[in-house]
Order: structure tokens, then sequence, then C-alpha cells
């Protein structure tokens, strides 16, 4: 069973310097109202695993404007100019990995699965000071699994088991997530009784909180 | 014709019958304009979704549904969504058969630059070096030179790699280049230039094939 809760309740199950993981890709898919309430509660020096700082005024992108992290491991920066701003000015850490890799990075870390070998960033700058190993011909590096204290995850629908629907690209990241978090929270439009089993993306064991959107 | 067309036109009809596409986002994303018609295509973004269509009528739009920019999109026949794991097993696991990224710098040996100008942007990589890693077709689409007249197509790229040896083939407004282990190939340019005018504008060292380039068709 997952527990039903409200987002400040939400953003306060982390501290200063925790880690955490939000769904999301250009915000699309983005617990809003939890990353609201984070930026409310002002919690700092956090590090974030995303695909991206999405915009300035958007999901996570508002967190960055806040100045709560410390440390940020993405794909992509490019939407947010504050993001490149804090990087340049030496107030960000920013680790830049192929969206790919970050995926992966991500499902290992949930599956427990110690790393992997991938031919993604061979010759460039993500290649630097990783071990590598030629596999069936090919140029490998090797790459280490994330894991994360609490998972920020958002869906259209969970029921009371804590079973997840998402709905269209707002999938992305959010069910590799949910393997990866310590604690799972996941925000969602809509909360029933019972989904259909054939309908469900995330199973409900893995699910800790559920927020509901607005709340 | 302008630059954006020419490239569009050239590019869209490197594609065969029944290709997993995938498309970078700005200039890339021309081609999709000129689609010989007959051809079909499964066009894949990133961020989740194949068999996609252009951005709905305004109010219909659906705010989960967007393409690797965050613009909407609708949705066709034979449309999936899938999260990003399995986005991203289609691109490194070589079940992509094209994709078309932009160009900051592309060199004689097919290494692409495009991700980073160190100290001025950084946008990040997003998912380019998966997909010039996984695609089994590799275009690069660019102006042939930049703003200041310099070439980019380059001996050797300067700025930080998104892949090594990756790309197959170059297109811009004035050439469609192919990248071969002897270097690379002049194998076409446009009807309104000359060899020497792609030679003089050009870095890198071409190859002019025997009998010269073909005149692009478009």
């Amino acid at each position: 069973m997952a527990k039903v809760i409200t987002a400040d309740e939400a953003a306060a199950l982390i501290q200063d310097g925790d880690t955490i993981m939000v769904g999301g890709f250009l915000g699309i898919g983005s617990p809003g109202t939890v990353l609201d309430a984070m930026v409310k509660n002002n919690v700092k020096d956090l590090t974030l695993i995303c695909n991206d700082t999405a915009f300035p005024d958007k999901m996570v992108g508002k967190m960055i404007v806040n100045k709560q992290f410390k440390k940020i491991i993405v794909s992509h920066i490019g939407t947010n100019k504050e993001t490149g701003r804090q990087m340049t000015a030496g107030e960000l850490d920013v680790e830049l990995n192929p969206q790919g890799t970050l995926a992966e990075r991500i499902r290992s870390g949930g599956i427990g699965v110690g790393g992997f070998y991938t031919p993604t960033g061979v010759g460039t700058p993500v290649a630097e000071g990783k071990e590598m190993r030629v596999l069936d011909g090919r140029e490998m590096l090797f790459e280490t699994p994330l894991k994360a204290k609490v998972s920020y995850l958002k869906a259209v629908k969970a029921d009371k088991a804590g079973n997840l629907r998402y709905h269209a690209t707002g999938m992305n990241f959010n069910p590799i997530m949910a393997f990866a978090g310590e604690t799972v929270v996941a925000e969602v439009d809509e909360l029933v009784d019972f989904l259909d089993p054939d309908d469900v993306h995330t199973v409900g064991v893995l699910v800790d909180y559920i927020v509901r959107r607005g709340r | 014709m302008d630059l954006r067309e020419k490239i569009g036109r050239r590019g869209a009809k490197l594609f065969k019958n029944g290709d997993l596409v995938n498309l970078g986002i700005g200039m890339p994303t021309i081609l999709s304009n000129y689609i010989p018609a007959g051809l079909k295509l499964t066009f894949q973004s990133e961020n989740g979704a194949v068999n996609f269509g252009p951005a709905p009528a305004e109010g219909y739009e659906d705010p989960y549904l967007t393409n690797a920019g965050a613009m909407p999109l609708s949705v066709l026949p034979g449309a999936a969504y899938f999260d990003s794991s399995t986005s991203f097993g289609l691109i490194r696991g070589g079940h992509v058969d094209a994709t078309v990224l932009g160009v900051l710098e592309v060199d004689e040996k097919g290494n692409l630059a495009n991700y980073m100008v160190p100290g001025k942007i950084v946008p990040g990589m997003g998912g380019a070096m998966d997909l010039v890693t996984g695609a089994k077709l590799v275009v690069a689409v660019s102006e042939h030179t930049d703003k200041s007249g310099a070439s980019k197509i380059r001996k050797a790229c300067t700025l930080p790699l998104t892949g090594k040896a990756v790309v197959d083939v170059i297109l811009t407004e004035l050439a469609l280049i192919r990248v071969t282990p002897a270097g690379l190939v002049l194998e076409e340019i446009a009807p309104d230039t000359t060899v020497e005018e792609v030679v003089a504008k050009t870095e890198a060292t071409l190859i002019i094939p025997e009998g010269g380039p073909k005149t692009i068709e478009y």
C-alpha cells in the first residue's frame, strides 16, 4: 500500500545534501506540485539526477533558479540559461551524460546491475578517465550505476496499491527512476481504487508515497 | 530555392522505404517537409514516441505529448510510447536506420562536434552521442561555411567530439560528401555551384570522383 501524503510532506523527505532523481523531459512528466513545495522549503546543496534542467520558470528549472543544487547529472542544459550561468560562474557542478547512458545508469542502479560497457562516448570527453574494453571488436567504456535517496515521479494515474500509469511522452525517465530511489514518491493527476493490471506501467511495490497533483 | 530547402529536399532522398528515422532538433527537422511521395518512414522522438504527427490545432494539444524540443505533437496510426531506456535501446542497439544531426564541425575522418563550444555554449549532448553511435546511417547537415565564411568541414575537428569516426554523409547547400576510409568523396554538387567553388570553401581535402561529381537533383 502506498501512503497518500501532501506535496509539503513529500518535499520534507529530503535534507540538505541529499541526492534526488526527478522524472521528466524538459518538464513534461515532472512532478510539478512536489517541485514547487521543494522550492518553498528551500532545501539546499542537493545533487540532481534528471534528463535536463527544463526551463527557468518550469518544474526542476525553478529549483535551479533558486540555487538548490550543488551538482547535477543530466544530458542537456541548453533550455535553462541559469544552469549555464551557474556552471560558468563555478557555482554548480554539471556532469553531462549522453542521454542513453544516463538512462542505463539509472536502470542499472535500480535493477541491481553493477554497471555496463557502452560504445556511446568513445573518443569524446565522456570517455575521460573511464575504463575501456574491446568487446565484440568494438571499443566500449564502463559506466557506473546511479541511485538516489528519493525518486520523484509523475504519473497520470495511481491506484491504492501504488501501481502507476503514465501517458504519452510523459513516461520518459519515470519508470526506471521508480527502481533507483531508496524512497519513491509519485505525483499523480488521478487516484483510483484499482488499475486494470494490464494497464500498469510501474508496479506499486516500488512506490512508497502518492501525492495528488495540486495538494 | 533557399539553403534549407536544398538540404531538406536532397536529404529526404537519403532514406529508404521502411526506415526508422530520428531527426535532430533544428536544421535536421526540415527534411520531414520533403519526404518523397510513396516513401514510408517511421519517425522516432528520443523522448519516447514513434509514429507521431505535426502539432495539433490550437486547443487540441496534449500536455503530455511533445517532441524532444517540448513542442506539441499529434499521433498517427501505429504510434507507440515508451520509456527512455527503451528509446535509447532502439537508438544504441542499432534499430534506428538513419539519423540526421546538425554540425558545429565535421572532419575528414567523419568525426562530428556538435554539442559544445567550451567557455561559450554548453547545451549538452542530449541524445546525440547515442544517435551517432547506434544509427546505421549518420547524416550531418550544415551550411557549408559559418557566418565568417570559414569552412565547417575541417581537416580535423578542434571542438570536443560528439562522436569519433561516426558520420557517413555530409550534406550542405553546395554538396553531398561521403565519408570513406580513403577520405571525403565529393559525390554530388548543387546545380548552381562548381567543383572549384566547393573545394575553395572546404578546408578538408576532397576526393573528386573520376568523371566529376554528379549534379544534385532536387
